[in-house]
């Protein structure tokens, strides 16, 4: 057994991840912090719209800032990784939206086969 | 002492907690005990703690790694199955006046940490294992993409192990069945260790696998030999890929879900509870989010074991090799949409239910379309009935009836009447059996020669074989029909005696599985009484069509000295039709990764943690997670992690390869 001196490129296997340019950030930066103001406005001001559309709004701000995060600061892009990691996030979002959305969607359904309790909401909202 | 101070050191833990009063718990307890100081002994008296130490506790050779992996799932397959015998003798004679020999509360440990022990100590290590050994020979890699995250992995799984082996003799095991469902989990009504026994050991456990899946899928993504693409790849590491990205993807589900219950227990929330808002049915919801598609991760490398088998015992290229890898994509996903299956009787309304039972259904499509790919593989095939293609066959008989009472059961109607009954226990043990176990002795006998260079005995493989399949249908039938009739699961008495000889018949088939253990066991033990005359000297007993084949049995620590190049889909099969010849020189230094003991260190303090945490010793608890860390920090500062095999010593081994190789042929 002979050992050789530590070699940082042996151990980079290949690595090819992009690591982003300055403009990229620069932008990145820009859009995280507006998005971050702008549903804060919303519900300090109490000017926007009625309750359920201001969630709405809220949420799609919030996936608006998943995205940019993704994009500009993690370097999501089709090309890293020979499109492995835009493939591996693609399952993760999927998996991600069934396990919330079928969460929500069985948790909503609980009560729908099931007698009346003394003193319980009837129907499925609990 | 003072009780204060007794209680700040050991926490809950008193003399009342060691079983002293329960003979049967006593006896087991100084057998083992017995057995472990014999072990113990004779491993000190031949001088083999340095051997065991530096060769494979610390190592992070796959191949050892993946052995360590089976060892500990066929030690803890007795431990289960010794649970299972206990179960069916009591309800054997658990009639009418006679109340058995298993007190309630005994009983109800013993279904629990069967059912745990089973999936999560027996099912997942013998899986893991041989994805561990065989995975990186078939791409042509030297080792995993994370060599000391692999050796971790399998010594946090054998923590949460030793965890659960201690909760035998040290408190109480968990009543509230293999899922600890709650709210029967929660602290109000399991006060005593048993549930903290098994969530941590679990968690601990759990961990091992997370960071193995990881692993697997960035060897399998990131370590192919050059010419191997995705399309090109066995059928084996397709399965080994999508079950990892199932694991990756379910396990954060059940941890989360173990986290808020712990948090529930220690600290006092209520997410789980019956007040204050809590939600039982959540828990089942995050645990079933996992606990479907971990059906799949454990028989999606089983189909892939069979795939291989029928190929090289048929002689034939496996028929539909594109349409089983999408099959097993298909399988991938869908199995993440059917999770209400396990509580259609929950209260969900009718298009919750026929969704899920639907999607359910469609599951049988992808998998149907493979046991025809199997068949029609062997159609027409050179069929070489050996012990492996053997399972295969019984395989194929016994997981058809699982598959077709698995969608008797998806319809929401019928399962009303069948939810908790019998009939559930006999189908998932039908698939499990019949799908998993059988497929994981299938590839035990088939890469055994790889692994060790000697074949398994055949005539206590046949006793294992047999064994196995006429216990099984002996074992299962009769419990499928008292399901039928509506027998409830998890029952420790029952009132109407005219059931009995179901009971009875039962436990006769679960003697005769035993005989198939043994068997198995004495095929190994004879395997290697008679390893001279089952050598092999080729490297390639079966005639095999993957690459694994193209080394020596065993292989050498760097599985290739150079790396091979695949044209084809049987990569080792086209390798020998063009008439392949081993390089004699040209041989270069290969670059190796270290073994470690950080793995084995890391995975005691886990341990240590586990048990604090469960006696409420938190001194202890404290101490080993600061030290987890500690360790865990130190390791990444250890440059020292790799060394390279000199041109020499790699020339050396090839050609001892080749003059064996030429003696044998």
């Amino acid at each position: 057994m002979s050992t050789e001196p530590y070699d940082a490129a042996l151990h980079a296997h290949g690595d090819t991840h992009g690591h982003g340019s300055r403009l990229g950030y620069r932008v990145g930066s820009l859009l995280a912090i507006v998005l971050t103001v702008v549903p804060f406005w919303l519900v300090m001001s109490q000017s926007g719209p009625a309750p359920g559309w201001m969630a709405a709004v809220i949420f799609a701000l919030a996936v608006s800032q998943i995205a940019v995060h993704v994009i500009c600061f993690l370097h999501l892009d089709t090309r890293s990784e020979g499109g492995w990691t835009l493939l591996a996030f693609l399952f993760t979002a999927v998996i991600v939206v069934i396990t919330i959305g079928g969460s929500i969607w069985v948790m909503f359904h609980l009560n729908t086969n099931m007698m009346p309790m003394p003193g319980a909401h009837m129907g499925p909202v609990r | 002492m003072s009780d204060s101070l007794l209680k700040s050191v050991f926490g809950r833990l008193t003399w009342e907690s060691f079983p002293f009063h329960e003979p049967i718990l006593l006896t087991t307890f100084i057998v083992v005990s017995l057995l472990g100081l014999g072990i113990v002994g004779a491993v000190t008296k031949y001088r083999l703690w340095g051997y065991l130490w530096g060769e494979w506790f610390t190592s992070v050779d796959h191949k050892k790694i993946g052995i360590m992996y089976i060892i500990l799932g066929i030690i803890m397959l007795l431990r289960g199955f010794s649970d299972a015998l206990m179960m069916r003798a009591q309800q054997a004679v658990a009639f009418g006046a006679n109340e058995g020999y298993l007190p309630a509360h005994h009983y109800d440990q013993i279904f629990t940490a069967h059912g745990t022990i089973m999936i999560f100590f027996v099912a997942i290590p013998l899986v893991v294992g041989i994805i561990n050994f065989v995975m990186p020979l078939q791409i042509g890699a030297r080792d995993v993409a994370f060599p000391f995250l692999n050796n971790l992995s399998f010594w946090l799984t054998a923590a949460g192990a030793v965890l659960v082996m201690i909760s035998l003799f040290v408190g109480e095991f968990a009543r509230t069945g293999w899922l600890s469902y709650a709210p029967l989990a929660e602290l109000a009504y399991s006060p005593d260790t048993g549930v903290d026994y098994y969530l941590w050991s679990l968690q601990i456990a759990g961990v091992g696998t997370t960071l193995s899946a990881i692993n697997m899928v960035a060897t399998i993504i990131k370590m192919r030999a050059p010419g191997m693409t995705m399309m090109k790849m066995p059928v084996f590491c397709w399965t080994a890929l999508c079950s990892n990205v199932l694991a990756i993807a379910i396990f954060p589900a059940l941890t989360a879900a173990f986290f808020l219950l712990m948090l529930d227990r220690y600290v006092g929330t209520n997410f789980f509870t019956n007040e204050l808002g809590g939600a039982p049915m959540m828990y089942w919801n995050m645990v079933w989010i996992w606990g479907h598609p971990e059906v799949y991760v454990l028989v999606l490398p089983a189909f892939g074991i069979y795939s291989e088998i029928t190929a090289t015992f048929s002689g034939k290229p496996l028929f539909g090799y594109s349409s089983m890898v999408y099959a097993t994509v298909v399988i991938t996903i869908l199995s993440y949409l059917v999770w209400l299956h396990h509580f259609f009787t929950m209260g969900a309304g009718p298009t919750v239910n026929s969704f899920f039972g639907i999607a359910t259904m469609v599951i049988s499509i992808p998998t149907g379309a493979k046991i025809f790919n199997w068949l029609f593989t062997m159609y027409k095939g050179d069929i070489r009935f050996e012990l492996p293609m053997w399972w295969v066959v019984a395989f194929m008989l016994t997981f058809t009836v699982g598959g077709m009472t698995g969608v008797l059961l998806a319809i929401p109607p019928a399962d009303f009447v069948f939810h908790n009954s019998l009939f559930l226990v006999a189908h998932f043990h039908n698939v499990i059996i019949g799908g998993v176990v059988f497929a994981l002795f299938a590839g035990m006998t088939y890469w055994f020669p790889k692994a060790f260079g000697f074949k398994l005995d055949e005539f206590w493989g046949k006793v294992a074989f047999w064994g196995w399949v006429i216990g099984y249908w002996i074992a299962w039938t009769p419990i499928y029909v008292v399901g039928l009739m509506g027998e409830p699961r998890r029952v420790h008495h029952f009132d109407d005696t005219s059931i009995q000889p179901y009971f009875v018949i039962a436990a006769i088939g679960a003697l005769i599985i035993l005989v198939g253990i043994l068997g198995f066991v004495m095929s190994i033990v004879m395997g290697f009484v008679k390893r001279k005359q089952l050598a092999d000297t080729t490297g390639d007993p079966w005639n095999g069509r993957t690459l694994e084949w193209s080394t020596s049995s065993p292989p050498p620590e760097y599985n290739f000295a150079i790396t091979p190049v695949v044209h084809d889909l049987d990569a080792w099969y086209d390798m020998k039709a063009r008439g392949y010849e081993r390089p004699k020189e040209g041989f270069r230094p290969i670059h190796m990764p270290r073994n470690t003991g950080s793995g084995v260190i890391l995975a005691g303090l886990a341990l240590a943690l586990g048990f604090g945490m469960v006696w409420y010793m938190w001194w202890l608890a404290a101490l080993s997670f600061a030290g987890l860390l500690v360790v865990a920090v130190g390791h990444t500062f250890n440059l020292k992690r790799d060394y390279f095999i000199p041109e020499d010593e790699v020339t050396r081994t090839e050609s001892e390869r080749r003059q064996l190789l030429a003696a044998g042929a």
